[in-house]
């Protein structure tokens, strides 16, 4: 029993220290926060429902590393993300730019939405158009005399 | 007129269900590469099986070339290589491999064990070439003209229909146009 806890705690010791240690972090705070800010922005390609800030996808890490270095370098958070763009296209950012082929995805829901606030004024007008017209003198005569009648019997 | 009422829920049911099966069919891993009909990355790395030697895209100019990315832990590389294999030895175009993110061993390994339809591979041990070929899925294949711009890329493994579909006749046009 004893070696077998033993056996045990060492495979659990063994796993851990095999286990991967994140990427070392930048020792700059500031480049590191600018780093994630904009890592939050952008897809995981791998992923897909990720950001890359989120991601333990490879290709995620090299990105990661990629873009720490680019900071160093100097280069700015629209040329880093103009480079992401150059080579994964417009999928990486999460948030995408309006032009022609977006126009649906920005605008569609919007659309969709006065459609139906449209078509729900009209219906709605319709209905009360429609409504019960006033009735005529001999019928209102006759529910007078049928209220009162329920009236007498109480 | 009560009747076609009580017809626009289905109406609007087939519409959804339409709509949902076109969904998917559609593969949400294929991106529209943003490099098509740009020149193809530039490159210089160490042969896989002669680290001495380095091969670059600029090598391959004056033709049409076909650059395979693979690794020897990439499942569907496997499922694509006989395909692979049998396109190179028809001769209609070179094939160069991008051997990404894989130990040198294990890559030289299975190309010896599954066959090298490769004049050469490209050793790309950290995956920089790949990044700027917005590789992201391996296996990926890029059709190369003879300008040295991306005329085609394919994202997952390359299929006899692909071959045949897409890649021999955008090859002979590429070839005829010069």
């Amino acid at each position: 029993m004893r070696k077998l806890l033993a056996l045990l705690l060492g495979l659990i010791l063994a796993g851990s220290a095999l286990a991967k240690e994140a990427a070392p972090a930048v020792p700059d705070p500031a480049l590191e926060k600018r780093a994630v800010k904009l890592e939050e922005q952008l897809r995981c390609l791998v992923c897909q429902n990720q950001t890359i800030a989120d991601s333990h996808a490879e290709l995620a890490m090299d990105l990661k590393k990629e873009i720490r270095e680019k900071l160093k370098a100097g280069m700015n958070e629209d040329q880093i993300t103009e480079f992401l763009v150059a080579r994964y296209g417009d999928f990486v950012l999460y948030n995408p730019p309006v032009k022609a082929t977006t126009v649906a995805l920005w605008f569609g829901p919007f659309a969709l939405l006065l459609g139906v606030l449209a078509g729900l004024f009209f219906y709605l007008r319709r209905r009360r158009a429609a409504a019960a017209p006033p009735l005529s003198d001999a019928d209102q005569a006759r529910v007078q005399s049928l209220l009162d009648a329920s009236e007498e019997r109480q | 007129m009560l009747r076609a009422r009580f017809l626009i829920p289905a109406v609007v049911f087939a519409a959804l269900v339409a709509l949902l099966a076109i969904g998917l069919t559609l593969d949400p891993r294929e991106v529209p590469s943003p490099l098509i009909n740009k020149p193809a990355p530039a490159f210089n790395l160490p042969q896989l099986d002669r680290p001495e030697n380095t091969i670059s895209q600029k090598d391959m100019l004056g033709k049409v070339w076909m650059l395979n990315v693979w690794a020897s832990w990439c499942v569907s590389c496997r499922e694509e290589h006989a395909t692979v294999l049998a396109l190179a030895r028809t001769g209609v175009l070179p094939v160069i491999g991008l051997n990404y993110k894989d130990e040198r061993a294990d890559g030289l390994a299975w190309l010896a064990r599954l066959g090298n339809p490769y004049q050469t591979s490209a050793f790309d041990h950290d995956g920089r070439v790949g990044i700027d070929y917005g590789v992201y899925g391996v296996p990926e294949t890029y059709i190369i003209d003879k300008a040295g711009v991306i005329r085609y890329k394919r994202i997952g493994a390359v299929t006899p229909e692909v071959v045949r579909d897409k890649i021999l006749p955008l090859v002979k046009e590429l070839n005829g146009n010069a």
